[in-house]
């Protein structure tokens, strides 16, 4: 098959727990990345050795360890920044998760002073937050506190029938009122890849600012910040063969630099009085009290290994995985995917679906059995459920260790689930 | 029917009883009269019921006349329902509430708790539901509905 890693089985290698099996002897499917992936060799050694030589509080610690793990922690920061494009290092802050970096960015803003000249301001009625109808809740529930907090409005982008944002109302959402646009660049459910670059340039032409979701972008392609068009883009470690407890806020510099600290603490400052304090610059300013060390080593050694790959072979790995995927799912009567079909768009490696006269749970339960692990659910998007009249869908996701046969046990699961809630042809 | 292990395990959990209620579930739909209606909802995988009691006064109390409901949801919760309506309709709210408790115990017995067929009824399908602890809340979701009904409407009475 065209586009798959080359050396696939060797990847797979990589990855320890992809070989262990389950309840009576089944090979483990793994089928759930877009939820956490699974962690390389590499990653994990990296992390056992920080612990066993290098430990240490980071910055605060005068002696040789303490050296160590700032360095340890600091390289990670460089790692991310050259990752995604960063053109600084100082842009990066580690946050615990992608949930994490949004609620610093929709909290900051609330305090935040200012016109609004540079894509910053204080939000008040009349202003208008857009998101879409396809966002996690972790992108839909801290705008939702933003606007109840500061009187400003929410407004979304609506999805059409094949799970894209519905565009067509783009000049009526986005207006003079539009203080910030804030959306995923690839569907978690849906797999959708939404047009990023051009929806910030159309918000920039009003000023707003754009905050881009890229949790499932950053694990599956090649990412640039800068061509993105993104003011803010977050990400969470766990989901590209990173630890959790770690995630990325990048901003640019002058939009980090307006907004007021999120929380306060050791290593934020620059000086503490009982009167009153002033901060530290970025990233330091947000990244009060004492990091998540170890994961931003792992999260580093997790990035390197993905550069080491290539992330256009990885995406290329995905987009072949999904297209095969798709066609296999094709194949089981009764079963509908929600989001994208068509070859020739581009889309991301979760498909979530519905299969008749059978519950998601019960799926997911029938599948687990075979050792196939999927997601049932509403995956943190039910918004986008409720747009295609469910309350909840199966969804398999692929990554990089992903191969047709697992795909192949997939669709025969389905067929087993089919035949076991006795459903005919 | 069934091949491996977990082929077995899954007999275990989709007993006939629950299949055939889950095919047809008793008591389905919203009905009037009612004096309380609850909503109540499993936030990790979206399954809901929108539940309503009936209570009369019976001689030696309330009675739970009738138990309606709307419910989106998998084999186990629809099932479960089904039963749960099958179970309390038409007993003393006092022994509705006992059933409710016994049914509970087997659920969060981790497969340990030997479940009385003469209080439990078709409820002891579920027996195997409680080795799988995530879906011990789908089998939950419409009894602690109709629970939380049941008081709202002896408040009122009060
Ligand atoms: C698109 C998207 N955004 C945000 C998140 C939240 O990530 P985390 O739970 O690590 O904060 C996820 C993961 O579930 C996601 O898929």
């Amino acid at each position: 098959m065209e586009g798959l890693l080359p050396d696939l089985e060797v990847v797979r290698k990589d990855f320890p727990i992809l070989s262990r099996t389950l309840a009576g002897g089944q090979p483990l499917v793994y089928l759930d990345s877009a939820n956490t992936s699974q962690k390389p060799q590499c990653v994990i050694d990296r992390m056992v050795d920080h612990l066993e030589h290098h430990n240490a509080n980071v910055a605060r610690a005068m002696h040789q360890l303490g050296a160590e793990a700032s360095e340890a922690f600091e390289e990670a920061r460089d790692t991310v920044a050259s990752f995604i494009g960063a053109p600084s290092r100082d842009e990066v802050i580690f946050t615990k998760n992608a949930s994490e970096a949004l609620n610093l960015v929709a909290n900051t803003l609330a305090w935040a002073e200012g016109d609004w000249s540079s894509r910053v301001g204080s939000l008040g009625a009349g202003d208008e937050v857009l998101i879409t109808e396809m966002e996690h809740h972790s992108n839909i529930v801290p705008w939702q506190l933003l606007t109840q907090r500061t009187g400003a409005t929410l407004r979304w982008f609506g999805l059409t029938d094949g799970g894209e944002l519905d565009l067509s109302d783009l000049d009526s959402l986005i207006t003079e009122r539009t203080r910030v646009v804030s959306l995923t660049w690839v569907s978690n459910m849906l797999g959708t890849v939404n047009p990023v670059a051009e929806i910030a340039r159309r918000a920039h032409e009003v000023g707003a600012l754009v905050v881009v979701d890229a949790s499932q972008a950053v694990p599956q392609m090649p990412v640039d910040v800068v061509a993105s068009g993104a003011d803010v883009l977050v990400f969470t470690g766990h989901k590209c063969v990173g630890p959790t407890g770690i995630g990325v806020l990048w901003g640019r510099r002058e939009v980090l630099d307006q907004l007021p600290p999120f929380l306060g603490g050791g290593e934020m400052i620059e000086t503490v009085r009982m009167e009153g304090s002033t901060y530290a610059g970025i990233p330091h300013k947000f990244e009060a009290g004492t990091p998540p060390i170890v994961e931003a080593v792992g999260l580093g050694a997790a990035l390197e290994y993905l550069r080491d790959l290539g992330m256009d072979r990885v995406a290329a790995h995905e987009q072949a995985i999904t297209r095969y995927a798709l066609d296999g799912l094709a194949t089981v009567p009764g079963l509908r995917v929600m989001g994208p079909t068509d070859p020739a768009v581009e889309r991301g490696g979760a498909i979530s679906f519905e299969l008749d006269g059978v519950h998601p749970h019960d799926i997911a339960q029938v599948l687990d059995s075979r050792g196939v692990a999927v997601r049932a659910g509403h995956h943190c998007a039910r918004p986008a459920h409720a747009r295609f009249g469910v309350q909840s869908s199966t969804r398999m996701s692929s990554y990089l260790y992903t191969t047709p046969q697992e795909i192949d046990a997939l669709v025969e699961a389905l067929e087993y689930t089919r035949s076991y809630f006795r459903l005919g042809q | 029917m069934t091949t491996s292990t977990g082929g077995h395990d899954l007999d275990a959990l989709y007993q006939e009883i629950i299949l055939d209620h889950y095919k047809n579930p008793h008591h389905a739909g919203l009905r009037d009269p009612y004096e309380a209606e609850v909503h109540h909802v499993n936030p990790t995988c979206g399954d809901e019921v929108t539940l309503r009691v009936h209570l009369t006064d019976g001689p030696d109390g309330p009675v739970v006349q009738d138990v309606s409901y709307d419910a989106v949801g998998c084999s186990i919760s629809q099932a479960s329902t089904s039963v749960m309506a099958d179970l309390v309709i038409g007993k003393p709210v006092e022994e509705a509430l006992a059933i409710h408790q016994d049914f509970l115990t087997l659920m969060q017995g981790k497969g340990q708790v030997v479940p009385d067929e003469d209080v439990l009824e078709d409820g002891i399908a579920f027996a195997g539901v409680a080795k799988f602890p995530a879906r011990v809340k789908c089998a939950l979701l419409s009894w602690m509905a109709w629970k939380d009904a049941t008081a709202n409407v002896m408040e009122e009475s009060a």
